[in-house]
């Protein structure tokens, strides 16, 4: 499945700091549909280079790490049932604190 | 007992009755203090059209004018511009001279803020700030000028801000918003905005404006990145709704550590006006329940779709019992595990045996001393300023560059011709990084390892003061 991901506020660092990767994510194994869940796992494993502790927590992202699929908050999605579509896009950005 | 503990809760809630009571009072005061601020300076202008006529012709009144909203002729000139506006005009004004906004903040956000909103005529506009003018502040603080260095960045901010604008009232906080004061001095305020630039500051402020019923216009930057959104308005969600969780220090980056390009907040901070703005004159729509991210290399700004108030948030969901009191209770600092000042953190690792000082170092520079010094900094901070002879190995690839080390000392020895070994010394730029570095090498068996405290503020301190210092 196409998709494009993209990291920001910081998180592109974890990545070779690289902000957007147009990917294509196999569906698991007998599955039928590609989740948020699978997709984390997927960029867990093929994208995240180091510190892993800074991208996720347990299953999900960490705190501070908003994830949005086509420009939409993954709350009102479903988070980590969220299911994703071909072209997809999904934004990784951890909030900024700065001024 | 248990009448004595009905007593107690009766109590609390009469307090909490009177507290509400009093926030309203001090909200009406807001707003009378306000129009009594427009009616003042409407006065002096009435009298000097009288003076210009010579009592030929009649002055101009707002009744005779026919001018309901009591806009003075002055401040008809002065806003024109605004009340040209179709989508604007005069009630816009009106609304905005009426209003009252508190910037939180007068450093690479607050500056064009405050700028903005004193020029567009709000009626009463707070700052607060308990920071000092420096030099490394002048290219994205652009209200203060070279003239304050040294000087409180809330007397600049004001100042500049009354040099745009004479008639409306300035308040100056020139003090650390804390909870003990907060919920002061927000109170006095319609809108606030969070100009701030840490993460406990960020609960903290949101949390009392979910407490005091104000929304809030939060803006963030860093690096070549911003972002922006309205929180707690009119049901929409708070900044714990979307962050319930704060996030781990090592992630909470400083502007003063990563850098951050002058124009991003100047830009961010100019967006934060504009919704406080839209907010205070009634026009538009907020963005709430939307955030603006901001990506000044690649130019782009998105806007995206973020989650409404969440019935189980801490602090303004369905069944939280926060209030004032728990708010001034609450350790900000504890809950976020960082400090709310934003100097940086002190850290203490190792013992004082594995530590020299920076004129201590310079002595033994001097007695010809055989050593090896490392600094651990980024690749682009040494490249900025170094001391001469140090060898760089970033912290972060200091595991993989060991036996450079090992090279370097076994070298130095065999030049100096000394039996006993040469020293090794870690350097970096403010003396936390050095000492983990340290840490690290005592457990890799490099036992003489020390690290020079304070770092590089240190050896410009104490030892060379035209030592070029970031």
């Amino acid at each position: 499945m196409q998709l494009t991901l993209e990291f920001g506020g910081g998180l592109e660092l974890l990545c070779e700091s690289v902000k957007v990767h147009n990917v294509n994510v196999d569906l698991p194994k007998g599955a039928e549909k590609l989740t948020m869940r699978d997709l984390l796992s997927w960029v867990r494993t093929n994208l995240i280079k180091e510190r892993p502790e800074m991208f996720m927590k347990g299953e999900s992202v960490r705190p501070g790490v908003l994830v949005l699929v086509n420009d939409c908050d993954w709350e009102l999605s479903g988070q980590l049932d969220t299911t994703l579509e071909e072209k997809d896009v999904v934004v990784f950005i951890s909030t900024l604190h700065g001024g | 007992m248990e009448s004595s503990g009905d007593d107690v809760a009766r109590i609390r809630r009469e307090i909490q009755a009177l507290k509400d009571e009093k926030a309203c009072i001090e909200q009406k005061i807001s707003v009378l203090e306000a129009q009594l601020q427009e009616t003042a300076s409407l006065a002096p202008q009435l009298q000097q059209n009288g003076d210009v006529c010579n009592g030929s012709c009649p002055p101009i009144t707002a009744v005779g004018a026919n001018m309901a909203h009591g806009l003075s002729a002055d401040s008809i000139y002065r806003y024109s511009r605004h009340l040209l506006l179709p989508s604007f005009g005069v009630q816009a004004q009106s609304n905005l001279l009426k209003s009252s906004i508190l910037v939180v903040g007068a450093g690479g956000l607050g500056s064009p803020a405050l700028l903005y909103l004193a020029a567009c005529g709000v009626g009463r506009l707070g700052v607060v700030d308990h920071d000092v003018v420096e030099l490394n502040n002048m290219h994205r603080q652009v209200i203060h000028t070279e003239a304050y260095i040294g000087q409180p960045k809330v007397k600049s901010a004001a100042a500049a801000c009354r040099a745009i604008n004479s008639t409306i009232q300035i308040v100056e906080h020139k003090e650390a918003l804390r909870t003990s004061n907060a919920l002061e001095i927000l109170s006095r305020y319609d809108i606030i905005i969070d100009a701030t630039d840490n993460a406990p500051s960020r609960y903290m402020i949101s949390d009392c404006c979910v407490v005091l019923g104000k929304p809030l216009v939060s803006g963030a930057a860093l690096g070549l990145e911003g972002q922006l959104t309205v929180y707690n308005y009119k049901g929409g969600p708070c900044y714990r709704c979307l962050f319930p969780t704060p996030p781990p220090t090592t992630a909470c980056q400083r502007c003063s550590d990563s850098g951050v390009l002058g124009v991003v907040p100047g830009i961010i901070g100019c967006l934060q006006a504009l919704e406080a703005i839209k907010m205070a004159s009634a026009v538009g729509e907020p963005l709430s329940g939307r955030m603006l991210l901001f990506d000044a290399l690649s130019a782009r700004i998105r806007i995206v779709k973020i989650r409404g108030r969440s019935v189980q948030c801490e602090v303004c969901g369905e069944n939280t019992t926060f209030n004032q009191q728990q708010f001034k209770d609450f350790d900000y600092e504890k809950f976020t595990q960082s400090p709310l000042s934003t100097s940086p953190p002190k850290l203490k690792l190792l013992a004082p045996d594995s530590r020299i000082t920076s004129k201590e170092y310079k002595g033994r520079i001097v007695a010809g001393e055989a050593h090896v010094l490392v600094d651990v900094r980024p690749e682009h901070h040494y490249r900025i300023v170094s001391i001469p002879k140090s060898l760089n190995i970033p912290l972060a690839s200091l595991e993989a560059r060991l036996s450079e080390i090992s090279a370097a000392l076994k070298q130095e020895q065999e030049q100096e011709g000394t039996g006993s070994g040469a020293n090794l010394y870690v350097i970096c730029r403010r003396g936390n990084d050095s000492q983990r570095a340290v840490q690290y090498l005592h457990n890799k068996g490099f036992n003489l390892a020390k690290d020079i405290v304070g770092g590089l503020e240190s050896w410009v301190h104490d030892v060379d003061p035209n030592f070029p210092m970031y």
